[in-house]
């Protein structure tokens, strides 16, 4: 197992380590950091915009660099949460309540390292956890008959509700809505074009890149402009001496180890990831007692960033194993990133691993490599950022409607996505107003086929009997656990610290 | 009758009438049964769930006792602004060949874009919007065209 897992290693590391693939894993970094910096674009819009970048490249490279993007945005989101008290993610929320204050202490850059060193370490275990996982987990999915696929997707999309940060119905619905949009197009079974009104374009259906960058991208500028500007105050002039004190260290550990585990186990539930594991992580070290001298959490307490970029990122990493190892993506970006692979000819799933190891690893190689470099790029680079920062957004605006609208166009060279997205930012700009949680929507999407010809197989199987998903255990102990957090997040108490937890947004 | 809580009521009617549209729409195609499902079947139980979903969230806002958020003012001026930079965008890049538009190009397109887009913005000023224009336009044909080499019509000419 052991020595598996080494040879496995070395053949990503052989992979990921050619001059090429860690030049684009470097522009990955760089560009996701880059975007993700930017206030108000959050890291789906983030992977939306930057895809066109990767069309041009083989499917190793494109996928690396992808994954640089990934982390970038992430990392990105947390630089903005800590300067500008603006969570450019749900995943940074925790993140805003320490690093502001610390920022605001004059503390800023104590707390990027911290945040920095955490999603480093964070992101060398998750990736260690990742590699070790794949392959016993790989042989768990081939276990998996439709039933199961149907019980998991299930699980998935009720993590995602319980995740959403406003109401649990409406949470619900939009997951419906994108199910129901995800059909849109011809069908594989039958080849009839459902919901396409005789549109060639909609009989290939409805772009997700489009959804993703009208309702994500010009959506969430088309609200973000209807609030008075200048209420941002950025803290740039004090951020000196980056690196944090002995005692800060000396605190963060801990935090780091404890945020780690937590977000490693909760990353790789389905519809887990990034968000549940900060919660988690900041409420854990909420309860721990001060040491003497150490002001409270809330207060720009060190551990209160620690503990929760270490919980995201190590979350973030895992929640890539559900997806690898099964092909069923648990969150909207890793919905995202499923597009992505597809966009390349690769359908996410069990036979990656075998049929083409080199990818698979070398992928996993470089997401180790994507967090070192995040490291080695920001912290020396994070006056650059804070440049960034300071672009008012009346110059930022335009240039993300330039770059949503050149990507969309070059994904089909078709100024039909053009209309489309256009039309998806109206909507999107809707769902704001009505306070409809967009996350779940796009999760939905990218799963709405998937189900339906899991559910179709299973029920062709059992000859129509909707009892097979509880007569098969394994389908039966996952609905079971859909069941189990759903309950759970219906029990007072828990909704009470659900709706506190989310009230910053 | 008050409607305490506008935004969960629109939102539960939006859902219901996309629900009822989309079970309205799966009656064209065939159902077939459980065991061998058609293309219909999927879609339009999906669509009746939603719409009973979107009616259950109506409901519940017309009795919730608490003061529910009200929808806030619409922002018509960056709406109307963002998007048809964004559709003036796609002119440019392709033209209306039904109505004989010819295509502007990428260059031209990207100065359109930004113009419109400015004025979504509390106060357009000319002179801030070209420049930002043409910076954006130059980092386009450096990374687009020349680096990326993704196939647009860069030029009106060509």
């Amino acid at each position: 197992m052991a020595v598996e897992l080494i040879e496995h290693l070395s053949l990503g590391l052989s992979v990921a380590f050619t001059p090429v693939n860690l030049m684009y894993a470097f522009v990955g970094c760089l560009l996701g950091t880059l975007i993700g910096v930017l206030p108000g674009i959050g890291p789906l819009a983030t992977i939306a915009m930057l895809l066109p970048a990767t069309y041009a490249l083989p499917p190793e490279a494109a996928l690396i660099m992808l994954a640089g993007i990934y982390y970038g945005a992430q990392y990105g989101g947390s630089t903005t949460a800590i300067l500008v008290n603006l969570p450019g993610e749900a995943s940074s929320v925790v993140t805003v309540i320490d690093g502001y204050q610390m920022a605001r202490q004059g503390r800023a850059g104590p707390a990027l390292a911290a945040a920095g060193i955490g999603s480093f370490f964070a992101g060398c275990v998750g990736t260690l956890v990742l590699a070790a996982f794949a392959v016993p987990l790989t042989e768990v999915a081939f276990l998996f008959g439709p039933a199961e696929y149907c019980a998991l997707m299930l699980l998935g999309l009720v993590g995602a509700v319980v995740l959403a940060s406003g109401d649990l119905l409406k949470a619900f619905g939009m997951i419906l809505l994108g199910l129901l949009l995800g059909l849109v197009g011809t069908d594989v079974n039958s080849g009839i074009a459902r919901y396409s009104f005789d549109i060639p374009e909609l009989t290939d259906g409805i772009g997700f890149i489009v959804i993703a960058m009208g309702i994500f991208g010009y959506g969430e500028i088309i609200s973000n402009l209807s609030h008075p500007a200048g209420q941002r105050q950025v803290f740039t002039a004090n951020v000196q001496g980056l690196w944090p004190s002995r005692q800060d260290f000396r605190r963060m550990w801990p935090a780091i180890l404890r945020g780690t585990g937590l977000g490693s186990v909760l990353g790789i539930l389905p519809g887990g990831g990034a968000v549940m594991g900060a919660f988690a992580a900041y409420t854990v070290e909420k309860k721990i007692s001060l040491k003497p001298g150490e002001v409270a959490l809330g207060h720009g307490n060190i551990r209160g960033v620690a503990g929760p970029e270490a919980a995201n990122n190590a979350a973030s990493q895992t929640s890539f194993i559900p997806l690898l190892t099964l092909g069923i993506p648990s969150n909207a970006v890793m919905a995202l990133m499923v597009g992505a692979m597809t966009i390349h000819n690769i359908q996410p799933g069990p036979q990656v691993m075998t049929s083409n190891p080199a990818l698979f690893w070398g992928l996993i190689a470089s997401m180790w490599i994507g967090n070192a470099m995040l490291v080695i790029l920001n912290l020396p680079l994070i006056g650059l950022w804070i440049k960034l920062l300071s672009v008012p957004y009346r110059w930022l605006f335009p240039a993300i409607v330039l770059f949503c609208a050149i990507g969309v166009y070059s994904t089909n060279n078709n100024t039909w996505d053009i209309w489309m997205v256009g039309l998806f930012g109206v909507i999107g700009y809707v769902f704001i107003q009505l306070g409809m949680e967009p996350a779940p929507l796009l999760l939905g999407f990218i799963l709405g086929p998937m189900l339906e010809e899991n559910l179709r197989r299973a029920l062709l199987l059992s000859r129509g009997d909707w009892s097979v998903f509880i007569t098969r255990p394994l389908s039966a102990a996952l609905l079971l656990a859909a069941l189990l957090l759903l309950t759970l997040v219906l029990l007072p108490a828990i909704r009470k610290t659900r709706s506190l937890a989310f009230v910053e947004d | 009758m008050v409607i305490r809580n506008s935004r969960d009521f629109f939102a539960g009617l939006l859902f219901a009438a996309l629900g009822l549209a989309f079970a309205w729409g799966a009656r064209s195609y065939e159902l077939g049964s459980s065991a061998r499902m058609g293309p219909g079947y999927f879609p339009l139980l999906l669509g009746l769930l939603l719409a009973g979903l979107g009616a259950v969230i109506m409901v519940r806002a017309l009795r919730r006792s608490d003061t529910g958020e009200r929808i806030t003012a619409w922002a018509w001026r960056p709406l109307v602004a963002i998007i048809s930079a964004n559709l003036l965008f796609g002119v440019a890049l392709g033209g209306l060949p039904a109505w004989g538009v010819p295509a502007l190009g990428l260059m031209l397109g990207i100065y359109v874009l930004t113009l419109v887009a400015c004025l979504a913005g509390e106060r357009f000023n000319l002179r801030e919007a070209v420049l930002l224009a043409t910076a954006l336009a130059l980092l386009s044909y450096g990374a687009f065209v020349l680096l990326l080499k993704l196939q647009f019509v860069v030029w009106p000419w060509n």
